[in-house]
């Protein structure tokens, strides 16, 4: 066995050890150093047919910029990257790669898959610290206004590929500060914000403007923008509703819903209360329920604010939680707790409205449903009761009407999502796009971004030759 | 950032008016609509009916009670300074009919957001009843602009400093009991505006009241300010401010509007304190 040249295992990434983590609101990973993103990234064997590509739903030269990394350019390799992808800092960071691109590489086959989430992280990374960011030329004035509405992933990207072809852009933003999901659903243990303001930042330096405070709908409609002179619109709302479970005790002061919590904690600040007006409730015993990436944000954040115990509350089992796995590792390291097969009844709290117990039953898994897993039903004589001054309840968001329903022209689903096609985001309304949550449900980020790349294209086609 | 044109206390400095540059709001909102506003970085978003806009001058009108940290923030701010952000027109606006009789009756600070409906009840060819009511005489708020807006005026205060003595209330069931009324508008603190409803109910007159939830976004997205009307779930921010009194849960409203009252106590001694240490 003298010659066989020994393998170079998948390089973990170091972290935060988690007893101190579940304090503190720093971002978990520290990321690669040079030496071992070089060292993981010469485990890439540069395939000709690569399957992460395919996995990759913007399709980056993932193999590309591996390549440069393995030589240590790193600046050749951030340009690759950002051919196809604006935001590589955030997807490294939130992508779920394990059904994306990892999920389909070759070396991934037989034994870890190539870490390129992480290596792609390190690029965007040593960018921002090291290198220089380099400002693209745009090409010449077209004279053509293109109005964004929404700053999520989604928006960001129509503003970035639509500045450089040489229009003038404005994203119009509801809250007072752009960002979307990115800002104020995500927290910062996982996505630090001053990376997203560099982002921002960096359209800002290529042009495009940013107006917050905007409740488009309200304040303009989208007739009026193109009164003002706009010749194209991208629609980029989000998925921003939230759902309730409609039982008993749902207003008891300390249920939330994940948005209302996290918006609290994350653009409002209340996590660094009181040096920040914006109050939250502290949880001692926190119950969350719903089992995807937003539970899981809002569990560990209720842990990072100092809670005893966290417990997530589920009612399908562990293979059907639809968070990333990266996330349920990171939760459970934590301390944060499972339960699984459980399902929430209702809440009741003390006589001044307080909540303080959660009651529950319990699930077995019957027929599979509609959408083939297996029904949750519930087990006769199973029900308990859980102490908790602070439930979380993150079971999903649907369409916002505040905008489309002041845009007749717009033809939306029978859940309210905006109708558009998905080759090109064109909507029923002339001039009009749209893309991201609004249109599907909530995705992710890079489908979000996925969608503002097509449109992007399309409303090119119509600047330049007409719908 | 929103500049402050003018700069006015009333009732002894425990409500402040403050004229606003904001040009786009001002040419789009309509009586019964707020705006929510943050002074500064580190600042809550707090909602504000506007009592007043100007589309020509491009400025908007907020009367705020001091309550708390944010308010008294706001009360030291002079002409010249700014507020960074403000977002609206938030909430449907009134729905204003020629219906009949309204009478149009506020309680306290409650009096800046009743004046433009009731001018807009008057507008629309309504005869119009105001009454509103304070403590005392000195806390009494917009008397002039009240009689201007409505055909007749009657004022109340707890101790009789100043026109009836006794509550607002007692005018209410007077005048429903001497002539036909179409509607009620009740405007003020949550106790009030339960107690507004409990007589007109008495009477069967249909009334709109206007609900303070605590709010953050003010645009659907988070539900915090949620209340049950008629048993069913609904967001101020959206869905409201305005509902029919007769279905709102009062108690629940006064219990979520209790919900961080340590944390406001907190603030509030906080800001307090870095004040004096100033001088
Ligand atoms: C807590 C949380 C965690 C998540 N974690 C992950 C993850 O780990 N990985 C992943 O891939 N995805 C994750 N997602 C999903 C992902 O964030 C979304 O799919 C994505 O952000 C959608 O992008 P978008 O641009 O369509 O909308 P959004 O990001 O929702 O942005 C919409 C923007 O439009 C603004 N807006 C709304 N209405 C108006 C209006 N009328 N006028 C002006 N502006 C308006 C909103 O304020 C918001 O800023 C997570 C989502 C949440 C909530
Ligand atoms: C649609 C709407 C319109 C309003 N219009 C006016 C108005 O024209 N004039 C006026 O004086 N007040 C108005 N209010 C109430 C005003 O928003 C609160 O008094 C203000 O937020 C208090 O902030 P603070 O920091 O000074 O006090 P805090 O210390 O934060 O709170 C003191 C009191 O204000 C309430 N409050 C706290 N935070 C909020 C919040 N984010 N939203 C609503 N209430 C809160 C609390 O229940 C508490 O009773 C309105 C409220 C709503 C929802
Ligand atoms: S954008 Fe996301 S899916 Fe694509 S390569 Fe990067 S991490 Fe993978
Ligand atoms: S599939 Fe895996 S090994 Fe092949 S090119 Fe892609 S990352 Fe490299
Ligand atoms: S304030 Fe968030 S939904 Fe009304």
């Amino acid at each position: 066995m003298a010659e066989k040249k020994e393998k170079v295992p998948r390089q973990p990434m170091p972290e935060q050890d988690p007893k101190v983590r579940a304090r503190n609101f720093e971002e978990v990973p520290f990321g690669y150093t040079p030496e071992t993103a070089m060292l993981e990234a010469s485990r890439c064997i540069q395939c000709k047919n690569p399957g992460c590509r395919q996995g990759c739903p913007v399709g980056i030269d993932i193999p590309g910029f591996i390549k440069e990394i393995a030589a240590g350019n790193f600046a050749a390799g951030i340009a690759k990257i950002k051919e196809t992808n604006a935001l590589p800092a955030v997807c490294g960071r939130v992508c779920p790669q394990e059904v994306q691109c990892e999920a389909k590489c070759i070396v991934g086959k037989k034994g870890d898959p190539v870490a390129i989430g992480r290596l792609e992280r390190f690029l965007a990374d040593w960018e921002r610290k090291e290198g220089e960011v380099k400002i693209p030329e745009t090409k010449p004035a077209t004279g053509k206004k293109v109005a964004v509405v929404g700053s999520g992933p989604s928006g960001l990207t129509v503003a970035g590929d639509l500045i450089l072809n040489g229009h003038d852009v404005t994203v119009f933003e509801a809250f007072h500060k752009p960002g979307g999901v990115l800002l104020y659903g995500i927290p910062e243990f996982r996505l630090p914000k001053e990376i997203l303001f560099a982002e921002i930042h960096y359209l800002e330096r290529l042009g495009v403007k940013f107006q917050c405070n905007q409740v488009v709908g309200a304040i303009v409609s989208l007739e009026e923008l193109f009164e003002e002179g706009f010749d194209a619109i991208y629609v980029a709302v989000g998925a921003g509703l939230p759902y309730f479970l409609g039982i008993p005790g749902e207003n008891l002061i300390g249920v939330y819903s994940a948005n209302e919590y996290l918006t609290r904690s994350n653009l409002m600040k209340a996590y660094l209360f009181p040096e920040y007006d914006t109050p939250i409730v502290v949880g001692k015993n926190v119950t969350v329920i719903g089992a995807g990436n937003v539970a899981m944000d809002s569990a560990r954040t209720a842990m990072r604010l100092g809670a005893e115990t966290v417990r997530i509350v589920y009612r399908r089992s562990r293979e059907e939680m639809p968070a990333r796995g990266e996330e349920i590792h990171h939760a459970e390291e934590e301390g944060i707790e499972l339960f699984l097969l459980t399902a929430p009844l209702g809440f009741s709290g003390t006589d001044e409205g307080r909540l303080t117990t959660m009651h529950c039953k319990k699930m077995e898994l019957g027929e599979p449903d509609a959408s083939g897993r297996r029904r949750p039903v519930p087990i006769e004589g199973s029900e308990f009761d859980l102490d908790c001054d602070l439930a979380v309840i993150s079971v999903g968001a649907g369409a916002n009407p505040l905008l489309t329903s002041t845009t007749p022209a717009l033809e939306l689903n029978k859940r309210g999502y905006i109708v558009a096609d998905p080759a090109t985001g064109k909507t029923t309304m002339k001039g009009v796009w749209a893309g991201g949550d609004i249109v599907t449900g909530m995705a992710t980020v890079i489908q979000a971004m996925g969608a503002g790349r097509a449109a992007a294209n399309s409303m090119e086609d119509y600047l330049k030759l007409g719908w | 950032m929103f500049k402050i044109l003018s700069r006015r206390e009333l009732a002894q400095g425990t409500v402040v008016e403050n004229v606003i540059e904001a040009p786009q709001i001002a040419k789009k909102a309509k009586p019964g609509q707020f705006v929510i506003l943050r002074v500064n970085e580190t600042g809550e978003r707090i909602p504000l009916t506007m009592a007043n806009t100007d589309p020509a001058k491009g400025t908007i009108t907020l009367i705020y009670q001091v309550v708390g940290k944010t308010t008294a923030l706001m009360k030291t701010l002079q002409v010249g300074d700014a507020l960074l952000d403000i977002a609206g027109p938030l909430g449907k606006p009134t729905h204003v009919d020629n219906i009949g009789t309204v009478v149009c009756i506020g309680g306290g600070t409650g009096v800046a957001v009743l004046h433009p409906i009731t001018r807009g009840f008057k507008q629309a060819g309504n005869k119009v009843v105001g009454i509103i009511g304070a403590r005392n005489k000195e806390l009494l708020i917009m008397e002039k602009e009240m009689t201007q807006a409505s055909d007749i005026l009657e004022v109340c205060t707890d101790d009789g400093s100043c026109g009836y003595h006794g509550f607002g209330t007692d005018l209410l069931k007077k005048r429903l009991e001497s002539e036909k009324v179409d509607l009620v508008v009740g405007i003020g603190p949550v106790p009030m505006m339960k107690f507004v409803c409990s007589v007109t109910k008495q009477y069967n007159v249909p009334t709109l009241v206007s609900l303070n939830a605590i709010m953050v976004d003010g645009t659907g997205m988070c539900g915090c300010c949620r209340v049950s009307v008629g048993g069913e779930t609904k967001f101020a921010c959206v869905d409201g401010p305005e509902f029919d009194g007769h279905q709102v849960d009062f108690d629940g409203l006064s219990q979520r509007l209790a919900g961080y009252m340590a944390e406001e106590k907190e603030s509030m001694d906080r800001f307090r304190n870095s004040c004096s240490c100033k001088g």
